[in-house]
Order: C-alpha cells, then sequence, then structure tokens
C-alpha cells in the first residue's frame, strides 16, 4: 500500500528559498493517510520549518484550511486515496488571504468581521435557568453554529476572493450565517439582524452562486438556509417606505 | 533587551480554552485589564474538541438528580483521591455556570418542556451531560469566544477601544514565568508568526494550558498539549500533584494507523453502543470490579431495559468508569479476541436506527465516513485505548485555585486534585467554567490586594529566557527534535503507559536522561518566522519534565487505582489512598514528596454508606468515623 507521490508545496521566502515557490518534494504515503499526515511527513523529515496549522487532525478545529489542487480544503480531512498515485499534488495556502508563511495565511480579517456583528443580546427579565426553549427552534440556529470557523467559505467567496478592495465593506458567508443564527435564537432580543446583515455587513454583494456552500465541510447549508432566508425577509423590509425611513433617521442620529 | 515588546498587564491568562476564556472574562468583569494568549488561533483550543457533554446536576431529565448525587459519583469515579472540597464546589456550582453560558447565547439541546438536555455518561448516576450533539466543546468555546467580543464592543462602546480591558494574545507561546523574589511577575514567551518575543509584566498569572497527551504517541490531543502549564509551575517554584493519573479512554480509533488515538466520544455507549470481542461477545459484563457490582447489570436484558426505565433496572456495564473499560479493552486484546486492527468493537448500528444515530452522534458518523469509510449505522467501529486527559496538574487552593507561588493560578485540565485518579466524562467542561471563573475571580482580588506595590521585573531572567528560547536556532548540526519527540512518546506509550510495571517504569527513567541530553543538542533547520521545528524543540524542555513527572509518580505508588495501574500492585490499597505524590523541581531534578489528602469532612462522608466506605478506607480511619460520624448512612 506504501507509495511514493509526488508533492508540490509553497514555500515562503526564508533560509531555504530567497522567493516563494513552489517546491517540488517525493514522500512516502501510506494506507489511510491524509494530505496532513504527509505535510507532517515531511516536517519531520526533509523541510522542518515548513510553515503549517493543524489541531485536531478530525475536522473539528477549522485549523488547517489550504488549498490542495487548487481546491480549499481541510487538510486533515483530504484523504490520499482520493488521487493517483501518479498524480502530483499541489498544495498553496488559501487564496483570499496573506500569506504569513508557507501554508500558514493571516486570517485577521475574519476576527474583525466576527466583532462586528452585535452580540447575543439576552432576553430582559429572564434569568440564568429560566432559558425556555423547543428543540425544534433551536435546530436552524444550530445548524450554524456547527460552524468551525475554517474561513474556507471566506476563503471561496469571489466577492473577495480577487478583490481586496471589498473586504472593507463585506463580511462574508461565514458572518452572514452568523447574522442568521442570531437572528433565528429564539430568544435573542435584537429586531434589526437583517437590516443589520444588509446594511453594516454587506450582504446586497452577494449574489448567491452557492460556491461558499459547496466547500463548507460541515456541510452548512450556507446560502439556501441563511442567506436567502436573510435576504427575502430584508427585502421586505427594503420596499417599507415606514422601515426605510426609521433606518435612515436613526442613521442620521 | 530593548528589542522585546513589553505589555503590562493586570491579569495574564495563558490558554484560551474553556478555563481560560471563563476565567478571563470574570477577571475583566471584575474591571481587571486582562491579556489571553494562546499557542494557536482564538477558538482552537483543545476545548474544541470535546465531544460527549458538560456535566451538571439540573436535574432536567430527571428530577432526582442534585450536587450531592454528583459529588457522590465525583468521588467515586476518583477512587475517593479527589480533593473533596473542589468536588464539592464543582457538583455545587456546575448547574449555574452551565445556565450562564444560555445568557451569553449557547444554544443546547432541549428537553420536550424546552430545558437543557442532559445525557447519560459513564460514572454518572442520572442523565447529566448538558450537550450540543456531540460537539458540545465547539458551543463552549464559541459562547465563550463571543462573549468575549461582546466584552469588547461593550469596551469599545466605553473606552473607544476594544482592545482597552480584554486582548487575545493569539499564536504566542510562553516559554518562561519571571519572578520577583517568590512572586510572580511577569510571562516571557514568542510570538509565532515572527519569531520574535514578547514579555507580560502582570502580577497575577492564570495558567490554563490544558494537558499533557503529547507525551504518548496514541493519543486523542494535539500538538498543543506538551504539558507547557505544568513545566511553567513547576519552575516557578509551585508543585504538582496526582501526575501518576492519566486517563486512558477506552475508545480511541485504531484504524487506519494515521488516526490512531483519534477520539470515539463516550455518547456512542452512552446512547447505547455495546462493546463486543472478536466472538461476539459483550464481555464488559465480565469486568464489573466489586466495588461497582451494586451499581451495574449483571445481564444484558437488564442492561437493555435500563435505557427505557433506568429507575428500576442497573445501568449497562460499558458505562463503567474510563479506567475500567480501558483495562478491559487491554485485556480482550491482550486474550486474542481483539479485533482485526487491534481494538475491540464499538457497535451502535444494531442498536439504534441509521436515522437517530446520524441525528445524535453527527460528527462520530462523518468522523468515521471521512477517515475510515466505515458507516457507523451500518457497521461496528473498531476501538481502542488512547491518551486522553491527565488528572494530575498544579497543587492549588480549591476556593481560590492558587497555586504555592503568590500570583500564580491554575484551572482546568492544568490544574490538580479535582478529579482524583479517574476522571468522569463531561466532568471536565465543567471543571473548566467552575474553576476558571474562580481563578479569574482570585487573580483579580491578588491585584487588588497587593495595589501598587506590583512586581518588578528582573532583567537577567529576561536575558536568560531569551537565550534558552534562541538555543535551538543557533546550535549546529545537532539532532532533529522530532525524532526526539518521537522516541520520547513511543517510550511513555510502551513503558508508563496503561499497564504499568516496576522494570519498565524504571528503563523509562533510564531513557528519559538520555532525551534530556538529546534535547540539549536539538536543533531546528530555518529561521524565526512561523518556524515548527523550533517550536518542537521549545516544547520538548516541558514534554521532558512532565514525562519525568510522570513516570517518577508511577513508580512511587505501589497500588492500582484509576488511571494508574500497576500489574505488580493489581490491589486498590486503603493506605495509599491517603496518600497524594507531590512533585517539584530542583534545578533539573524532579523529587516525589508524599503528602496526607485533605480529610473530608462529616456531613460529606455522610452521604455515602458505610459499607461504601470500608472497601476504600482503611481500618483505623473507619473506627475514627463510627465515632464522629455516628449513624453513617444517607441523609
Ligand atoms: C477529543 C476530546 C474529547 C473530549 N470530550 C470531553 C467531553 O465530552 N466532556 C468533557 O468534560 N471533557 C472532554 N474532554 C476533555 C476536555 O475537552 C479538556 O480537558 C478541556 O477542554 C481542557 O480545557 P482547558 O481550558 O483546560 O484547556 P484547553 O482547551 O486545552 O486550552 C489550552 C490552551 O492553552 C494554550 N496554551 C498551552 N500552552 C501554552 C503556552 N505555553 N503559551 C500560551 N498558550 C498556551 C493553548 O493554546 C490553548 O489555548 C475531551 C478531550 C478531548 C481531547
Ligand atoms: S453565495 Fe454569496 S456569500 Fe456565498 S460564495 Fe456566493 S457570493 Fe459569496
Ligand atoms: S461556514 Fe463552513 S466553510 Fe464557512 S467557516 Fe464555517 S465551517 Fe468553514
Ligand atoms: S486539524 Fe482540525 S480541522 Fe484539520
Amino acid at each position: 500500500m506504501t507509495y511514493k507521490a509526488e508533492f508540490r508545496v509553497w514555500r515562503s521566502a526564508g533560509a531555504n528559498t530567497s522567493d516563494g515557490a513552489l517546491v517540488d518534494y517525493t514522500v512516502e504515503v501510506n494506507e489511510g493517510e491524509v494530505v496532513l499526515d504527509i505535510i507532517h511527513r515531511l516536517q519531520a523529515t526533509q523541510a522542518g520549518d515548513l510553515a503549517v496549522r493543524w489541531n485536531c487532525k478530525a475536522g473539528k478545529c477549522g485549523s488547517c484550511s489550504a488549498e490542495v489542487n487548487g481546491k480549499p480544503r481541510l487538510l486533515c480531512m483530504t484523504r490520499m486515496s482520493t488521487f493517483g498515485e501518479d498524480e502530483v499534488i499541489t498544495v498553496t495556502p488559501l487564496r483570499a488571504f496573506p500569506v504569513i508563511r508557507d501554508l500558514v495565511t493571516d486570517v485577521s480579517y475574519n476576527y474583525t468581521k466576527a466583532r462586528q456583528i452585535p452580540a447575543f443580546t439576552p432576553p430582559a427579565g429572564v434569568a440564568p435557568g429560566e432559558y425556555r426553549m423547543q428543540q425544534i427552534d433551536v435546530e436552524r440556529s444550530q445548524e450554524f453554529r456547527k460552524c468551525i470557523e475554517c474561513f474556507l467559505c471566506q476563503n471561496t467567496c469571489h466577492v473577495v476572493r480577487d478583490h481586496e478592495e471589498n473586504k472593507p465593506a463585506f463580511a462574508g458567508p461565514r458572518f452572514f450565517i452568523r447574522a442568521a443564527e442570531l437572528d433565528m435564537h429564539p430568544l435573542d432580543a435584537r429586531e434589526d439582524r437583517k437590516d443589520f446583515a444588509q446594511r453594516e455587513q454587506g450582504m446586497g454583494m452577494c449574489n448567491i452562486t452557492k460556491c461558499c456552500t459547496e466547500v463548507c465541510p460541515e456541510h452548512i447549508k450556507i446560502t439556501d438556509n441563511a442567506i436567502i432566508p436573510m435576504k427575502e425577509r430584508v427585502v421586505d423590509t427594503k420596499y417599507d417606505p415606514l422601515v426605510w425611513l426609521g433606518s435612515k433617521i436613526f442613521r442620521r442620529s | 533587551m530593548t528589542d522585546i515588546e513589553r505589555h503590562p498587564y493586570d491579569v495574564v491568562v495563558i490558554g484560551a480554552g474553556g478555563a481560560g476564556l471563563r476565567a478571563a472574562i470574570e477577571a475583566r468583569e471584575q474591571g481587571k485589564r486582562t491579556a489571553i494568549v494562546c499557542k494557536s488561533l482564538f477558538g482552537k483550543a483543545h476545548t474544541v474538541m470535546a465531544e460527549g457533554g458538560a456535566a451538571a446536576a439540573m436535574g432536567n431529565v430527571n428530577p432526582k438528580d442534585n450536587w450531592q448525587v454528583h459529588f457522590r459519583d465525583t468521588m467515586r469515579g476518583g477512587k475517593f483521591l479527589n480533593h473533596w472540597r473542589m468536588a464539592e464546589l464543582h457538583a455545587k456550582e456546575a448547574p449555574d455556570r452551565v445556565w450562564e453560558l444560555e445568557t451569553y447565547g449557547a444554544l443546547f439541546d432541549r428537553t420536550k418542556d424546552g430545558k437543557i438536555s442532559q445525557r447519560n455518561f459513564g460514572g454518572h448516576e442520572y442523565p447529566r451531560l448538558a450537550h450540543v450533539g456531540d460537539r458540545t466543546g465547539l458551543e463552549l468555546i464559541r459562547t465563550l469566544q463571543q462573549k468575549i467580543v461582546s466584552l469588547q464592543q461593550e469596551d469599545l462602546a466605553l473606552h473607544g477601544d476594544a482592545e482597552a480591558y480584554l486582548k487575545v494574545f493569539a499564536e504566542c507561546t510562553i516559554t518562561t514565568l519571571t519572578k520577583d523574589g517568590d512572586r510572580i511577575s511577569g510571562a516571557f514567551g514568542y510570538w509565532r508568526e515572527s519569531g520574535s518575543f514578547i514579555l507580560f509584566e502582570t502580577p497575577a498569572v492564570v495558567l490554563a494550558t490544558g494537558g499533557i497527551g503529547k507525551s504518548y504517541k496514541v493519543t486523542s490531543n494535539s500538538w498543543e498539549y506538551s504539558g507547557d502549564g505544568h513545566a511553567l509551575a513547576l519552575r516557578a517554584g509551585a508543585t504538582l500533584v496526582n501526575m501518576e493519573f492519566i486517563q486512558f479512554h477506552p475508545t480511541g480509533m485504531v484504524w487506519p494507523p494515521s488516526v490512531k488515538g483519534i477520539l470515539v466520544t463516550e455518547s456512542v455507549r452512552g446512547d447505547g453502543g455495546v462493546l463486543r470481542n472478536s466472538e461476539g461477545k459483550r464481555f464488559m459484563f465480565e469486568y464489573i470490579p466489586a466495588v461497582f457490582k451494586a451499581q451495574y447489570a449483571t445481564s444484558e436484558e437488564e442492561a437493555d431495559r435500563w435505557y427505557a426505565d433506568p429507575d428500576n433496572n442497573k445501568r449497562p456495564p460499558e458505562l463503567l468508569p474510563r479506567d475500567e473499560v480501558a483495562r478491559a479493552i487491554n485485556s480482550e486484546v491482550k486474550a486474542g479476541r481483539g479485533s482485526p486492527a487491534g481494538g475491540v468493537f464499538l457497535d451502535v448500528s444494531t442498536r439504534l436506527p441509521a436515522e437517530e444515530i446520524r441525528r445524535r452522534l453527527p460528527s462520530m458518523y462523518h468522523q468515521f465516513k471521512e477517515l475510515a469509510d466505515v458507516d457507523i449505522t451500518a457497521e461496528p467501529m473498531e476501538v481502542g485505548p488512547t491518551c486522553h486527559y491527565v488528572m494530575g496538574g498544579v497543587e492549588v487552593d480549591p476556593d481560590t485555585a492558587a497555586a504555592k507561588v503568590p500570583g500564580l493560578f491554575a484551572a482546568g485540565e492544568v490544574a490538580g486534585g479535582m478529579h482524583g485518579s479517574n476522571r468522569l466524562g463531561g466532568n471536565s467542561l465543567s471543571d473548566l467554567l467552575v474553576f476558571g471563573r474562580r481563578a479569574g475571580a482570585a487573580a483579580a482580588a491578588y491585584v487588588d490586594a497587593i495595589g501598587p506595590d506590583r512586581p518588578p521585573i528582573a532583567e537577567d531572567q529576561v536575558a536568560a529566557a531569551t537565550t534558552e528560547a534562541l538555543a535551538p536556532l543557533t546550535g549546529v548540526a545537532g539532532e532533529n527534535p522530532y525524532t526526539v519527540q518521537s522516541d520520547l512518546q513511543q517510550t511513555m506509550n510502551d513503558l508508563v503507559g496503561i499497564i504499568r510495571r516496576e522494570h519498565e517504569i524504571v528503563e523509562a527513567l533510564g531513557k528519559l536522561e538520555t532525551f534530556k541530553e538529546r534535547a540539549k543538542r536539538v536543533t531546528a533547520e530555518g529561521d524565526r518566522p512561523f518556524n515548527p521545528g523550533w517550536h518542537v524543540a521549545l516544547d520538548l524542555r516541558n514534554l521532558l519534565l512532565i514525562s519525568e513527572c510522570v513516570a517518577k509518580a508511577a513508580l512511587e505508588r505501589t497500588e492500582s487505582r484509576g488511571g494508574h495501574t500497576r500489574e505488580d500492585y493489581p490491589k486498590m490499597d486503603p493506605v495509599w489512598r491517603q496518600e497524594n505524590l507531590i512533585c517539584s523541581v530542583d534545578g533539573d531534578q524532579v523529587t516525589i514528596t508524599h503528602q496526607p489528602l485533605p480529610v473530608m469532612p462529616t456531613e460529606l462522608l455522610s452521604l455515602f454508606e458505610k459499607e461504601e466506605l470500608s472497601k476504600y478506607m482503611t481500618t483505623d480511619e473507619l473506627s475514627t468515623l463510627d465515632t464522629t460520624a455516628g449513624e453513617g448512612g444517607r441523609p
């Protein structure tokens, strides 16, 4: 079952290379292994300083995001058996974010966006321990809370993937589901989640291509279950002149 | 040392798992400027991997549950070696800490009447684990992360700066604690991204660094678990307790080899999964120890009835505490009744409808499908023991989480005492919340108490820390740090693993000495920015120190109890129950001393039947019990 695979891995400028470049490696692969295992083998045997993020090795923490043959993937959940033994496997960092080193990118954009969404607002007058919600009502938000913050959806979305200039105005699919999650939370006290998503998160720039949904390793139906419902209701309110007026007045004051 | 960036803080929390985040929230809510430092990105700490749930006696599913029952289960699980006061505080405060999470926005699974649902788990008398499917840790960490964001939003509104009172230093590793006399004065470390150094000037440090699993080859733990907090505490002059007790979780994946050790949650058994050997036999019935005979079913029929009618039937032996199940699996495999890949079979496919399995255990379904090509709704899983959790840790005051060194606090997996010789599933997540909060509060109180008398930084300590950190990069053509690390892991696995023998531990200690020598000469190729080889070299010092503590304590304790099984001393010994083993370091040398276990007060002792206590206690203890406790028995 063991064979030698050809890997091409992005290496940043550093001690070994003067410029960033794809570097070729020939490396052993054993039965059942995933791409992350091979990267680790490279670290242990040929490239001790090869930078990669990982933690759980089981698809739970969302640390090991990168691109394998150009596709955004979790390295720990990409099995080697999905490639031919003679296939060259190219591993590169996420394209939408600045590279720190090798396969590690600067994902601070996401943490900035996270901080811009108003937090869960507890219902007034309900003491801790007194929260009552039905399973069926929490399930919609629970789907979005499965998010492991791998940021593969953020990396894929064409609005920012090759358009740095859109980043300030666009929160991205990960944070549209956060908005939807709070909107659908049975006890969240804020009423303006949809409006906020449209007004402040740039949801209007999303044209529902569904690319985000396709790459989500948690199989969250980002577009169908979050973005579309959020947009539909925003559209309703957007054409309501009173609400429209209300939000204008609110913004000026 | 002008090139080192410096940050003054009131409280520095090392670790961004459940314990660290809860501590930081508390310190900030008490008005302290607080830093959170962590090795990974924010939100990726180990807590994210916890699956089963958080134990809290809310009594939502079975109203008979209360803190006394939870306390009793915790002490039983720990084989009465737990610090009684920690177990008491934990059982009393866990429900409030879980409910509080709902006010931060957490969404747990619900009961029919809309309360937080609770599930069965090993060693818990009633359904007690608050959960979200099998991704409870993710919910916990995300909730705390979002609470921190919400506090930062408040600070932005109030002070114009989101990070005025609470700032996260992610991908930043602390390598040394500095001291002023005998008290803490700061924390020194490096940024992973740039490799440049950073110094926190702070009177109070909360260690929340998690465990030590990376000293073993087969483990459910990630690279972060190199025992940093344990080692930082030791080197700063604090003590560790119970280090011989390591929990081997009975069910880790065994195939394919590259995922060996990855956890299969206990919820699989809690929700009806059973263990079988290669002969198809549910072997756990053969392994019910005398101390647990009264609480576990002796026939398959009774065990199966328990799921629907727990009041009138005893629970299945698959739900015995983890140490028992792990040893049983070990014995079956040794006896030649194992599965093809060297584990046993864990089957839920014949026990629940496929739809139900996918709903209750979604991430297990996913994990086996994607990593092993196994459909758990149609076929059994292959599982075997994996190093999972360290019961031992920093010796702390139960009420304040304060270590022996002024200004040093510890909470979560890095702290010792709470779980005795064996932790019950679900008791960690609740432990993080209960003692994380207490550590944050006590650190804040400590800062108030010292007032303007802030400890100065001794520059020679900073210089020494710098030299030490740079050593692997400055050496020439030394050994590869990955090789030493993997030799160490193999040694601990083989010689100080789930079943221990004197000559093997002695052999391990001999090898550790040679590893120490090799570690001094490791060199990392490359330069400072994000260089994992360098990071491994630095972690290695901690792994070695902690492995030595584990091995020395394991050699010293000549009995078997919980997460410490000595083949040459297979019995639990009541005399040893009165003893804690304390580790400290002097220079590079680990010393073990004996210390009497704190004595449980009568009102807590009276929660147990005398007959049960007689299985754990010496005759002397039992006779004093007669005079002090009077009647004994349940209240
Ligand atoms: C797969 C798995 C499943 C589990 N399931 C359950 C469960 O269902 N129920 C339960 O109760 N328990 C469970 N546990 C145990 C529980 O998850 C852990 O014990 C607990 O999460 C530890 O939390 P913590 O806050 O102590 O530390 P962690 O969450 O591990 O966080 C440690 C933090 O410290 C940081 N750190 C470490 N060293 C340094 C350093 N030198 N400098 C800076 N930062 C540092 C790390 O970066 C990290 O942020 C499980 C464990 C595993 C591995
Ligand atoms: S559906 Fe919207 S958010 Fe998702 S990738 Fe397409 S444009 Fe981006
Ligand atoms: S929504 Fe899915 S793809 Fe996006 S960050 Fe979360 S888990 Fe990753
Ligand atoms: S390492 Fe956690 S998702 Fe890959």
